[in-house]
């Protein structure tokens, strides 16, 4: 397998899983793992685990962002503490 | 307690990464992993059970046990996030929104107001989020017959090409998703209700269950599809291909029924009312 591919994808998802935690906004959190999700699944293809990567991209890419994504849209924007 | 949360993960961390050194290096045949029933499954997966595919193999009959329970898993976070969220309290909002579809006006309509029945004239609106776009309906309305095949082509071509019941089953879940999105969560409880979504689950797993206990009651091990080969009229091996066709059919519906379930739950706060 190319290296530079699968060491520019590491580099991406140590970025997004980072930027995922720190990130304020609780939806930019939920989008960025969502992106995560679909980075880890390029290198589960790459690694050759085609069924774990199809898994990761219809569960975590697909249908975990969105229960994200939908129990954001029930909180509130401040809190009180 | 930052810091010292900092210095735990940074010295919990070095030692994962100290640990992980030993591990043998990535595809080595030498591994312990790749020595004991590995070599087992690649030679005889495609004589004992027909599946061209080593994975559906093992996770459907090598490794039966694990997948039904991770199927029961599955089913108990539906049943568990029923328990927390539904709430079954008759909560009329204080106004409602609809929209008079001919002109495209919002009527709002106060506590004390009637409410005008489901009719072709207005359609009721939700009162947080209320987009009125033609392009993402009509797109979602063509999309989503594309989508379930799609999902039905994953769980059935399992045996061959990646994919199963729980990869199919969260697609057919997401179709129902994305239906929900795009029109609103009412409609989208129209389509499949609660009570069926529920009754799905269960079926799903019962499905996988009652597979295994046919094989026990025909005389050989709980979960051994060969025992199957009298009833559907083939050798052994087919009868355990086509016992693994069953049991991810099982799987399918029990995952997208749990996905709908959950998403119902989230976007609504249990009340299946108003949501995403």
């Amino acid at each position: 397998m190319i290296w530079q591919v699968e060491f520019t994808i590491l580099i991406i998802v140590i970025i997004l899983a980072v930027g995922a935690l720190s990130v304020k906004d609780l939806l930019g959190a939920a989008i960025l793992f969502g992106a995560y999700s679909f980075m880890m699944c390029l290198l589960w293809a790459i690694m050759g685990a085609v069924d774990v990567a199809f898994t990761e991209a219809s569960v975590g890419a697909g249908v975990s962002t969105v229960l994200f994504v939908a129990a954001v849209f029930r909180t509130s924007r401040r809190t009180e503490n | 307690m930052r810091a010292i949360g900092l210095i735990l993960v940074v010295i919990l961390g070095s030692v994962l990464v100290y640990g992980s050194l030993e591990f043998p290096p990535w595809g080595d045949p030498m591994s312990p992993a790749c020595c004991h029933v590995s070599p087992y499954y690649i030679e005889k997966a495609l004589e004992d059970t027909a599946v061209p595919n080593l994975v559906t193999a093992v996770l459907a009959d090598y490794r039966g046990y694990d997948t039904m329970f991770e199927t029961i898993v599955i089913f108990t976070a539906g049943i568990a996030c029923i328990f927390l969220l539904r709430n079954f309290q008759k909560k009329t909002p204080q106004s409602r929104l609809y929209r008079h579809i001919p002109t495209g006006i919002t009527l709002r309509i106060e506590k004390m107001g009637k409410f005008p029945e489901t009719s072709a004239v207005f359609e009721r609106i939700d009162s947080v989020w209320v987009p009125h776009d033609v392009i993402v309906k009509t797109t979602c309305r063509l999309i989503v017959p594309f989508i379930q095949i799609f999902a039905l082509y994953v769980i059935a071509h399992g045996h061959h090409s990646p994919g199963g019941g729980f990869q199919g089953g969260v697609i057919l879940g997401a179709a129902m998703i994305i239906f929900s999105i795009a029109f609103n969560l009412r409609s989208g409880i129209q389509r499949m209700q609660e009570r069926s979504t529920v009754m799905l689950s269960v079926l799903g797993v019962f499905i996988y269950a009652a597979t295994g206990a046919v094989c026990m009651i025909l005389g050989s091990n709980y979960l051994d599809y060969s025992a199957l080969a009298h009833i559907l009229g083939v050798d052994p091996a087919m009868a355990r291909s086509h016992g693994i066709l069953i049991v991810e059919i099982g799987v399918g519906i029990a995952v997208m029924a749990v996905m709908v379930t959950l998403y119902y739950n989230l976007a609504s706060a249990g009340r299946y009312d108003e949501g995403l």
